[in-house]
Parts: C-alpha cells; structure tokens; sequence
C-alpha cells in the first residue's frame, strides 16, 4: 500500500486558501441528504458536529458519557495557542509554525502544522465571539501568557480551566444545533465497531450503555473524534473512560495507525501515593511560568526544603536549558525529571518527585497575583496531597498525558478508508514526535471548526445515498460480530477483574515504552502483552448481563483494545532506532544525554497496516518532506 | 481504616431500590471517595457479586459526572470539593457512610448511584449559547471587556453541570445551574443581543423538566464544589422580569429580492 497524504501543490502559505478552492462544494439544498456521524463531543468532535450542521448537513453525534459536556477535553488547564502577535513580540503565522515543527522533533507534515498556525488565530475570534470568558487586561482586551517551547506570549487562556470553557463553548453551539434539529445526539453510547461497504465506511454498531442495547447507524460519512489512548498505561492523567476503541475498531476494519510509540509524558503532575491509585493528575505547564523546578544536590537528601539552602539547591531545568529554563518543552523536562530521580536526587515518598518551587514569585509578585493565576490549581493540589503549595513547594512528577500517534489521515483528515475521518488527538497530525503545551486544544477546534467542514464536501459529492439494502445488511452482519464479543466476555467468568489486567498491562508499557525505552526491554514487553492477553480472555471476571448498565463489560471491552493496541506500541517503539520527542531509546542518546535524532533513516510516518487477526500489522512508510525548513538539533540550550 | 457503608443499590430504572451494608476494611487516608469504592468494588468483582455502579470520569473535579449524596450531603464534607476530590482523610477509623444518587424528580435513576440528568443539556439547548456561525466572527480584540465583568462571566461559567445544586436543595430546583448559564452571557456583551429571549426559554424549560421554584434556602450555594454564588440566582430573576415585560414576540418576516 502507498500512502499518499494529497498535500497540495504550491508554496506553503499558500496550500489551504488553494485546497479549499479545488475541493468539490456540496449545494446548499444538497447538504442536508448527506447523513454524517460524528463520535465523540469533546472540542474536535463537539465542534465539528456544530458546525457541519450549520452548514446544513444531518448530523448524528455520539459520546460514552451522560452529557456530551463531560468530554476529556474540559480537563485541560493551561491555554490554546495563537498567532495572533498581540503582545508585539515577534510572533507570527511562521513562528508558530515553525515553533510546533521543531517542538514536533520534526517528525510531522510541514503542510499540516503551517495549515494549524494559520487557522489559530481564527479560532480565538471564534471563541470569543461564542462568549468563551477568556482573562483580559483592565484595559479589556485578551491577556496572554507564556508556555513550553516557545519564547513569545502566544497562550490565550481562561484562568486554569481553558478546555472547560472552550468545551463549553462547542458543547453550547452544539446544543444550539439539536435544538433546531440539525443534529440528534445519543448520549451514554458507545461506538463499538464500523460498518463497512465496498471497503467505505458507511455505518457504527453502537451499544446503548443504559439498556446494553446493540444498534447501528447508518449515514455517509464517519467521523471519528474520540481523544487519546494514553489509558493504555492505566495511569495517565486522561479521564477514566478514555479509550482507543472508536480509533482501535477503525484500524481493524482497515484504518492504518500512524506513530503509536509517540506519546506524551507531561512533566507537570501530582506523583503517585498509593498502589489503590486509579489516575494521575495534572498540575497545568503554565505553573512553570512562575515554578522554578528543583532537587536536592545531595542524594538522598531527606531533609525538608525549607532546611536545604539556595546553594544545595539543583534548578536542573535553569541549569541544563538557560535560554528556555523552566519552560523547556514537556519531553524534555520529564525525561531530566526521571534523570535526577534515577540519580537517587527526588523527594517524597519512594523519592519519586521534583519540587516545583513559586517562594520566588510570591516574593516577587506577592501571593494575591499567584492567586489569581493559579488559584484553583493550587486548591486541588492542596485537596489532593493534604499541603499548602503557597508555602511549601508542589512535589511533581511526570505522567502519561497525550499521544502524538493515532488513526493516520491525509490532508483531508481522512483515514485510510474511504469516509472514515478522524480528528483531534485521535489522529496523528500535527504533533510529531512531542506537542507543545496549548496545542492540543488549537488542534481539536481547528481540525472540527474549521478544517473537516471545508473537506468533508469533497467526498460526499463523491458519494451517492445507497438504496439497494447492502448497507442493511453489513450493518446486520457488523452488529453480531459485536453482540458475538460481548457474549464471548460475559461468558469467560474468569477470576481476575479487568483492572487487575489494565494495571499489569500499564506497568509493563510504562516500565519498557514510557520514558526509556531500550532493545531488550521491548522485546520483553513483546513476549509478556500475549501471554497477559491470552490470560485476559481465559480468565476476567465480567459479572452482570449484556441487556444492562454494566460498567464492567464497557471496561472489559476497552481493556481487550488496550491489550492489542500496547503490543503494537512496543513493535513501533522497536522499529525506530532513533530518539526523538517523546520516543527516547536509551541506545541512541548524546554523550550528555539528549535525544539523538536519525533524520537519514527515520524521517517517515510509520504507519501500521491490520493484515488479518493472526498476523502482525504491516508497516508502510509515509516520508516527510521538508521543503521550508531546515532539519536541525533541537536545542532548548 | 475500617468504613461501614451503607448503599444504594437499584438495579434499573423502574426497580425497587434499598440500601445495602458492605464492609470496608483497609481504607488508606490519602484514596479518594471513588477510590475507596473502587477498592470494594474489586472485592465484590472478586467475590462473584455486582459492583456498585457510579458515574465518574474525569477525577480532577472538573467533568461533572461523578456525584454523590454522602451522609445526606451532596459531595461529602468538604466545601467546593467534588465527590471525586474528597479524600479519605475526611473520616476517621469505624465511621459509618451513608452513599446516595441524587434524588430530584428531573433526574431520574438509572442503576445504583447513577442517574439521569440530561434535563440539564436541555435547558442549555433552549438558548444557553450566542447564535453565532462558525465563521462569523470579527477579530477577537475588536470587542473589548471590562476586566470585572470578564471575571464575574468566568466565575458563572465555572459551573460544572454536576447537579449538586439541585440535589441540595429541598425543592430540587435547577436554579443555580441555570442562573449561572444566563448570568456569565449576560455580562458579555456578545450575550447582549439574545439576552431577554435567552433567560425566558431556559427559566420556562426549567419548569417544564420538573424542577422546583427557587425560594431561596442557598443549600444550592453551599453545596456546589465551584461556589456558584447565588447572587447570579438574583441576576437571572431580574432579567427575566425585565424581559417578560420588555420582549417582544418573534417575527416571522421573509427578506425581500
């Protein structure tokens, strides 16, 4: 198979104004024929099921949770990027671009991410016109602040919960829409596979997680906008239900899976207390524009920190990267984290924590302002660990929080099947190998605001409305192959409970394709997945039935996907003998320890082919072109 | 520590539901509320029995699904603090915890501690947004805000959609959560041009879900885990006055050419 990513023709900043006049239009009295499904509610799928109904399409739309305003994406904290060069500090569309390139490891589409810094300014007046509370200066305009891998002031943000306002935002247009009718939504349901005719995507089976009802939906076109798989390590700090399942179903029906190794560690989180943990939680990046991170010099220093003097003081970030200090980008400063941890220099229990220290800026600033920086934040670590940050420093650590990898898409966003679109963090776009803080969520509104609405047209004008009874009768066949699986897990009445499972299948993946990952330990990940697998569907214990609302049977179902999807994380992990972002194998570090990227060898997509239940995925190579920028070191010296 | 539990057990919608007593020992200070169930939930997996279902997802207080009447308190003990976010060092060794769903005519249970609100999505579908298309929106700065009214709108639009409010409060009324929709539009000036029809359709839809009048008890305000105040309560009263006598009706007039 050859991937081809249909990447306009013509200079970059030119690409997406061209695109979107060679695509094919659908007429406005045309649109509402075409029925599109959209799965998931979070600021990708929320915003893409608002605005193609908008547009006039017929919109279904789809989410696990009771609400589609619960989506993950209402977790994030800190900011959305923008180039909108407000603080006339040097920002522009270039910047960003280049900015998220560099950020990426340079291991993404220059087309894509150069059609992203476009579209992000767009996306605040879009924002702020819905209502979104952004903060503003006294003189009334936005405020900005500072974040990760950058050195301009480009983050719009609303104090600590930027996702909840944003989601609410799409999640609001959304409710506009089912209230005039353009758009039916089905809360409490889960998409559990794709219905596919002559090799398009033309249908879900869904099941009803209220009566366990197994239906399916028929419509045009599919769009997949189901978040992150970070949950493969059971600790992480997405939401418990996050799954890869939409994504994982898709990519068995014949959706190629791009960079599955390309996750996110986020450097920024409350560190583990307990063996009963059951999620990890995230102190937003922002903090580190007035944290200051450190440790002990001494090892195995226990003493508390207000006894350690400045001088025994390591501010390993302000030491290591002077030009971006505190702010070095996520993969970087987790990985100096676990650097000065391993070297026996963390503090806490087990000492697998860093200080993140605001004494400086309270001084400077004084308490009052932090407060109303990060009030909330504060307060929901001092909830959790039961200490006052204000007067004695966070103890962070790093944790699973995003994946870069995801369902391959072309321009378009278009999967490998005809039909089946994905976007936000459930496709593999625009981060590369490491994203930036603030981008997650410029993605999700770019990919469903603006960017699906302008190519999904394309195909469906491509498409004609089956009549014949074919579509009827796949989907009939797709939702006994469903109801089939769930009998199969209710029925192992084994003696292990699925998170038993999902615990053991973590550890592994974060002991061998987290931080560090090396040859052997892969490879010993590799033997261990099957044999855990094989155990999983002799021995988990399911109770209940399948006409019900059954928790454990949506976990069970979600854990079987995770079980396959972390063997193929592993595999990915092994092919690429380099370091890059997030990916660092041990074997091919720096003499002081970064990263050592492999541009000759590695400059491609990997993208994972399912060829058959029994047989490993094939891998197909999309090479990166580089046509604009230079590829060099990435230095945050 | 050792817990007793006391739970609510139903089995669907229209079951008889009672509560049921578990055990739990081995109870660490530093879990969660949900933690702390997850753990007897693993034992009654183990055991052959049913886990008690509960809605929850996020756990960092922030998604709103989880929600539980602790004790006959909505969240548990702690102020502005979610079900999720409550902390076993909240009770101490041999207590005693009674667990309940939300009990309110508009949500309705579904099984065990989970229940049905999505009353809520449907007051917000009645006007809870500005009509604006994506696309149509001018530069972000071309609309200045006070930095006051901007902070009052951020601190309504915080709301987390849990429903605590409406369980707290003897008449189970949706007051809070809806006031505060209406109140963080109505200090924007983008919420400007829909403001009286917006405040008249969702406070009727309000009614109409079967939730009760507001008089005013503020349990609301006490127990809400973001400390919606009830002062956007106020808000939304006189903005519906001011529009039930100011709003003209709709008219349904064709564009001429």
């Amino acid at each position: 198979m050859i991937l081809d990513a249909k990447i306009p023709a013509g200079p970059l900043a030119d690409k997406w104004d061209k695109h979107k006049f060679d695509v094919k239009l659908v007429n406005p009295s045309n649109k509402r024929k075409y029925t599109v499904l959209v799965v998931g509610t979070g600021l990708a799928g929320a915003s893409a099921a608002a605005s193609l109904a908008e547009l006039g399409y017929n919109v279904q739309c789809f989410c696990f949770q009771d609400s589609p305003r619960r989506a993950h994406s209402i977790a994030a904290q800190g900011g959305i990027n923008a180039a909108k060069n407000y603080q006339n500090d040097g920002d522009s569309t270039y910047r960003l671009f280049y900015d998220t390139i560099k950020g990426g490891d340079f291991r993404s589409r220059e087309a894509n991410v150069y059609r992203l810094a476009q579209i992000s300014t767009s996306i605040i007046d879009q924002c702020v016109a819905q209502g979104v509370p952004f903060a503003r200066e006294y003189g009334g305009l936005l405020a900005n602040r500072s974040f990760g891998g950058a050195q301009v002031s480009r983050t719009f943000y609303a104090r600590g919960q930027t996702g909840q306002q944003l989601l609410l935002g799409a999640y609001q247009a959304l409710e506009k829409e089912i209230e005039k009718g353009t758009v039916q939504m089905f809360p409490r349901t889960e998409m559990l596979d794709l219905v596919m005719v002559d090799g398009t995507a033309r249908g879900i089976v869904v099941r009803s997680l209220v009566d366990g009802a197994v239906r399916t939906h028929l419509g045009d076109a599919v769009v997949l906008a189901t978040g992150g798989y970070g949950n493969v390590f059971y600790l992480s700090t997405n939401a418990k239900g996050s799954n890869v399942t939409a994504g994982w179903r898709a990519h068995k029906r014949g959706a190629a899976f791009a960079n599955p190794c390309f996750t996110q560690i986020h450097p920024t989180c409350i560190p583990v207390a307990g063996d009963y943990q059951s999620k990890l939680t995230l102190m937003s990046e922002s903090l580190r524009n007035d944290g200051r991170v450190w440790v002990p010099k001494k090892q195995g220093d226990a003493r508390s920190p207000d006894q350690i003097a400045e001088a025994e003081r390591d501010y390993f970030l302000e030491r290591k990267y002077p030009s971006f200090g505190n702010l070095a980008p996520r993969d970087i400063s987790s990985r100096a984290a676990k650097e000065a941890c391993d070297d026996g220099r963390g503090v806490g229990p087990g000492g697998l924590g860093v200080y993140l220290d605001f004494a400086d800026s309270i001084k400077r600033v004084g308490e009052p302002k932090i407060r109303e920086r990060y009030g909330n934040l504060f307060e929901m670590y001092q909830r959790i660990t039961d200490e006052n940050p204000y007067a004695v420093p966070m103890r962070i650590f790093p944790a699973v929080h995003y994946t870069m990898g995801g369902v391959w898409v072309d321009y378009n966003l278009m999967s490998t099947i005809p039909g089946c679109f994905v976007l936000g963090e459930a496709n593999f776009s625009d981060h590369g190998a490491n994203r930036l803080g603030a981008s997650a969520l410029m993605q999700g509104l770019a990919d469903g605001y603006f960017v699906l609405p302008a190519t999904i047209g394309d195909y469906l004008t491509r498409q004609t409305p089956d009549k014949s009874g074919v579509v009827e009768q796949e989907a009939k066949g797709a939702a006994e192959v469903v109801t089939k699986r769930l009998n199969t897990l209710l029925g192992i009445k084994g003696k292990r409970t699925v998170d038993s499972f999902h615990r053991e299948l973590g550890k592994i993946i974060w002991d061998e394709c987290g931080m560090a990952r090396s040859r052997s330990g892969l490879e010993g990940a590799l033997k261990r997945i099957p044999e855990l697998r094989e155990e999983f569907w002799q021995n988990v214990a399911v109770p209940g039935s399948g006409a019900e609302l059954n928790q454990s049977l949506e976990k069970a179902g979600r854990v079987a996907d995770f079980l396959e999807l972390g063997e193929l994380m592993c595999r990915d992990a092994l092919v690429r003998e380099e370091s890059c972002g997030g990916h660092f194998r041990v074997e091919h570090q720096t003499e002081d320890g970064e990263a050592k990227r492999d541009d000759e060898h590695y400059s491609f997509v990997s993208a994972w082919q399912h060829v058959g239940d029994d047989k490993p995925q094939e891998l197909v190579k999309e090479p990166l072109v580089f046509e604009n920028i230079q590829l060099a070191t990435r230095s945050y010296k | 520590m050792h817990l007793k539990l006391k739970v609510w057990r139903q089995a669907a919608p229209n079951a008889a539901g009672r509560f049921v007593d578990y055990d739990a020992p081995g109870i660490s200070p530093d879990m969660s509320f949900l933690e702390m169930l997850d753990v007897v939930n693993e034992r009654l997996i183990t055991g052959g029995q049913e886990p008690i279902a509960f809605d929850h997802d996020c756990r960092e207080g922030i998604c709103g699904s989880c929600g539980l009447m602790i004790n006959g308190v909505a969240h548990g003990p702690n102020k502005a603090t979610t079900t999720c976010q409550l902390h076993m060092r909240s009770y101490k060794d041999g207590d005693t915890v009674t667990i309940e769903p939300w009990r309110a005519k508009a949500f309705p249970v579904l099984k065990d501690l989970v229940v049905n609100r999505s009353a809520f999505d449907r007051i917000i579908a009645k006007g809870g947004y500005v009509s604006v298309q994506t696309g149509n929106a001018p530069d972000a700065n071309s609309l200045p805000v006070s930095k006051s009214d901007a902070d009052i709108a951020m601190d309504a639009a915080q709301c987390i959609g849990c429903g605590a409010c409406v369980a707290a409060c003897p008449n189970g009324s949706a007051s809070l959560f809806t006031s505060a929709k209406v109140s963080h539009l109505s200090h924007l000036p983008q919420g400007q041009a829909e403001r009286g029809r917006r405040v008249l359709a969702m406070v009727q839809h309000m009614d109409a879900e079967g939730f009760g009048g507001c008089s005013l008890y503020g349990e609301c305000m006490e127990a809400c885990p973001k400390r919606i105040s009830i002062d956007h309560i106020t808000r939304m009263n006189h903005d519906y006055l001011r529009a039930a006598l100011t709003e003209q009706p709709e008219r349904a007039e064709a564009g001429a050419g």
